[in-house]
């Protein structure tokens, strides 16, 4: 046996045999424990139609399932966003100050552990006034509030473990606060950033589901919901498959960014 | 007044005295060594000069002005170099550079900026990080960046230690050259006696800490440029050379410490296992207390 082919089996076939074992699993469940669970095959021919015609849009609650992910996607972004720009700052201040971390850090403990389930309804409540948005706005403040936390904590870690040595450069250059912040605090602590980030996005994705199936908004966590009420099991399969797969592949788009940064 | 003056100043960290009455005058111009062990104190020192540590007691001056704190007027060279990996070379010195001449307009501060480079003889590595570079070229940048701040006085945090032999050597020229270019006023921290001789015009040795301070200033009189294959023949230098180290080896001598052992003489006896032994009422003898002896050991 050559090495190329031993490889391959590392990278492919292994994996293989592991999606394999885990249908062969579904299957035999849906054949024997639960008979109300979809088999594998009957999962496909249902969820066909949605993933031949990803972006086909017959009716406001029946899309296409990547029509469905990118109005997901773009919700996410948004809220994500939110959470960056304000969890940033305050990690900083968290990292820079420690009558700020007196202050603050209990409260975040305290708030950091709320499931999003909780903190959605509380944000509908928030924008009552907005009407028509509402629900959209509750669901970017959940996304936020529940996604900021990792970027909170990572930078102010960052902040706190960045070498005496820069510190110490900074002083005797006699930089300028501004300068100091962004020649010397936000590069030295980008590393730490990017590992929140990436760790906020990962929560921001699992928000958007609750946030979607309690506001039944379009997208992959309502259109989950909504086939639930219709009684169209197959179809929740097909959404959890592709809220995996998104996910996935949105944690290995982090974490290339992530690499690209950890090393300058 | 001297330029650079320190007065009775004593540094302590905690419970321990680091330093203690350090008196220190530099004159304008002059390159000064400062040779200590490692460990004495050395970089305390260079902190309290460049103003990242305030002194417990005494005054540190520059100009007749008290050190307050860290200042563009000092240029300082750390020992581990201190350059910001996310910039090349040429953006580690511009950052100085424009800290110190706000005014001055691009093109200058570049062309500032690339004649420092070119004095330490980096412009091909211009635009490499500094983890693209050895050491000795790191250190070299580190030069480079606290020389074209222009400084009055220019501290040197042992700022070859880090490096091989040889490396060290061609920049020990280096500095020098440097020094008779421009005749700034150097402080140099250095744990090598000959490399102070070398470079110095004095040389003051530091005690064996704790509660280092300065000896007597030794006073090198070689002429300039020195030769560094000629030096090690030159009989001031090894007189130089010799008192120097006497100095600071006599000074950890006079330190003794005394360490207090403590011996436990356990209760043990010797037993006749000839006797029956009872099994319900084991211990026949009193009970006795350990005896405890101290004894106290001068280490050198």
């Amino acid at each position: 046996m050559n090495d190329s082919f031993l490889k391959k089996i590392d990278w492919l076939i292994l994996p293989l045999i592991g999606f394999v074992a885990a249908l062969g699993l579904w299957a035999l469940v849906s054949q024997t424990v639960s008979k109300e669970l979809p088999s594998p095959s009957k999962t496909w021919s249902e969820s066909r139609d949605y993933v031949l015609k990803p972006f086909e849009k017959r009716g406001e609650m029946d899309q296409g399932i990547l029509r469905f992910t990118w109005y997901s996607l773009i919700l996410v972004a948004k809220g994500y966003a939110i959470a960056l720009i304000i969890g940033t700052p305050i990690g900083f201040m968290l990292g820079l100050s420690k009558t700020f971390t007196k202050a603050f850090d209990p409260i975040i403990q305290i708030l950091r552990p709320v499931s999003p389930l909780a903190w959605l309804p509380l944000g509908l409540v928030l924008f009552l006034g907005a009407g028509r948005n509402a629900s959209e706005l509750g669901a970017l403040f959940t996304i936020a509030v529940c996604a900021m936390w990792p970027t909170v904590l990572n930078t102010a870690v960052g902040v706190r473990s960045i070498p005496q040595d820069y510190l110490n450069v900074a002083k005797v250059l006699k930089l300028s606060r501004t300068k100091t912040l962004f020649k010397v605090l936000i590069p030295a602590t980008l590393p730490y950033m990017f590992t929140g980030f990436r760790l906020s996005l990962g929560i921001a994705w699992l928000v958007i589901v609750a946030a979607e199936m309690l506001t039944g908004r379009p997208g992959v966590g309502g259109f989950l919901w909504q086939e639930y009420n219709a009684l169209n099991y197959s179809r929740i399969i097909l959404c959890i498959i592709t809220i995996g797969v998104v996910g996935f592949v949105l944690d290995r788009l982090m974490s290339v960014v992530e690499r690209r940064f950890k090393t300058a | 007044m001297a330029f650079l003056e320190l007065k009775n100043v004593s540094k302590s960290f905690g419970t321990s005295s680091v330093l203690k009455d350090i008196n220190l005058s530099i004159e304008k111009g002059e390159f000064v060594a400062i040779v200590g062990f490692s460990g004495a104190g050395k970089s305390t020192l260079i902190n309290l000069i460049t103003g990242l540590l305030k002194p417990d007691s005494g005054t540190a001056t520059l100009n007749d002005l008290e050190i307050t704190g860290p200042g563009p007027d000092r240029g300082v060279v750390f020992q581990n170099y201190s350059l910001l990996p996310w910039l090349s070379v040429f953006e580690n010195i511009l950052l100085a550079v424009d800290e110190v001449n706000r005014n001055w307009s691009p093109a200058k501060k570049r062309e500032h900026v690339e004649k420092y480079i070119a004095m330490v003889n980096l412009t091909p590595a211009r635009d490499k990080r500094p983890s693209e570079l050895s050491g000795g070229m790191r250190q070299r940048v580190s030069v480079a960046r606290a020389l074209a701040m222009n400084p009055q006085i220019l501290l040197l945090d042992e700022p070859l230690s880090a490096l091989d032999a040889l490396t060290r050597a061609t920049l020990q020229d280096e500095i020098s050259r440097i020094w008779q270019e421009d005749k700034k006023t150097v402080v140099m921290i250095t744990n090598d006696p000959d490399e102070g001789i070398y470079l110095a015009d004095r040389i003051i040795p530091l005690t064996a800490g704790p509660s280092a301070t300065l000896g007597p200033s030794f006073v090198v009189k070689i002429p300039r440029p020195r030769d560094r294959k000629a030096i090690n023949h030159d009989l001031h230098f090894k007189q130089l050379r010799r008192d120097v180290i006497e100095f600071m080896l006599n000074s950890r001598h006079d330190r003794h410490v005394s360490l207090t052992k403590k011996l436990v003489l356990p209760d043990i006896e010797p037993e006749d296992l000839s006797l029956p032994r009872s099994i319900v009422n084991r211990r026949t003898r009193p009970l006795r207390k350990s005896e405890i002896k101290e004894e106290t050991v001068e280490v050198e």
